[in-house]
């Protein structure tokens, strides 16, 4: 199984995320495409430490959990205080940053 | 047979992708990102990287997608049919940047496929728990203190952030 198959599925996904978050309307689907797309780059990282039998491209992938878990609390919480002042998680209503 | 199993699992990991941003419902989303996460653990697997495939199956996929499971259970969304329904510029030109992006970066693998090689055969023994524990402590040892007080930092932040009153106001 040659390696440039990971690759590709990899950009597949990564190409869903980005699709999804300029498409979707909803916060927490942005948000959930955020999460796909830094899964997708983690298994680059599988895979290219796999080809290597490097064990840092593991390590590394590791500690991208890591901040992907801290990254989701945080942003599930900001989610959850801007719908208690908007009372909606449509980030086309969402402007009062926006001119 | 290996093959047959990426086949699988990659049909599987693009079709919950797809799913997840075209499925009207929030909750529907996060069911096939579960899904998809699942099947890209099952391709760690393959790439003999058994640690990371556990780990994502328990971090990503029970414990993240849980609270995106709650968030969205305490939020109550209802009005989700305005979400994804007509068709308008936003789609086209999500659409269109999405194909170069996706074009780039298979344009950047397609220079060097071919070239290359296979898995590592190290990799059986790469990929364990022990090999991996022991790079995080011994020479990871301050990245993973510091995860740890990000961690933390990110728990106190997120009860602050998501806390009724911020100022201190009694709310009536």
């Amino acid at each position: 199984m040659e390696m440039d198959w990971y690759l590709g599925l990899s950009a597949v996904l990564f190409t869903i995320g980005v699709i999804g978050v300029l498409t979707r309307k909803n916060a927490i689907v942005i948000f959930m495409c955020a999460e796909l797309m830094l899964n997708s780059v983690n298994l680059t990282l599988v895979s290219f430490s796999a080809q290597l039998g490097d064990v840092h491209g593991q390590i590394l992938v590791f500690f991208a959990l890591c901040v992907a878990a801290a990254e989701a609390a945080v942003g599930l919480a900001i989610i959850i205080a801007i719908y208690r002042n908007n009372l909606t998680v449509d980030v086309t209503k969402i402007n009062l940053l926006r001119w | 047979m290996e093959t047959y199993i990426f086949i699988l699992f990659a049909t599987l990991a693009v079709a919950a992708a797809v799913g997840m941003i075209t499925s009207r419902d929030t909750v529907n989303s996060a069911l096939f990102l579960v899904l998809n996460l699942i099947s890209v653990a099952g391709i760690f697997l393959l790439l003999k990287a058994q640690f990371l495939a556990v780990v994502q199956v328990l971090v990503y996929g029970g414990a993240i997608m849980v609270l995106f499971l709650f968030v969205i259970m305490l939020l109550n969304l209802s009005d989700e049919e305005q979400m994804l329904s007509k068709f308008s510029v936003r789609y086209a030109v999500g659409f269109f940047l999405g194909v170069i992006v996706l074009s780039q970066l298979l344009y950047a693998i397609a220079s060097v496929t071919g070239t290359l090689p296979q898995i590592h055969p190290e990799m059986e023994r790469i990929g364990t728990v022990e090999t991996i524990g022991d790079a995080l402590f011994t020479v990871y040892m301050l990245p993973v203190l510091v995860t740890a007080i990000l961690l933390t930092a990110a728990v106190v932040g997120a009860l602050l952030l998501a806390q009724r009153n911020i100022r201190g106001k009694v709310d009536k």
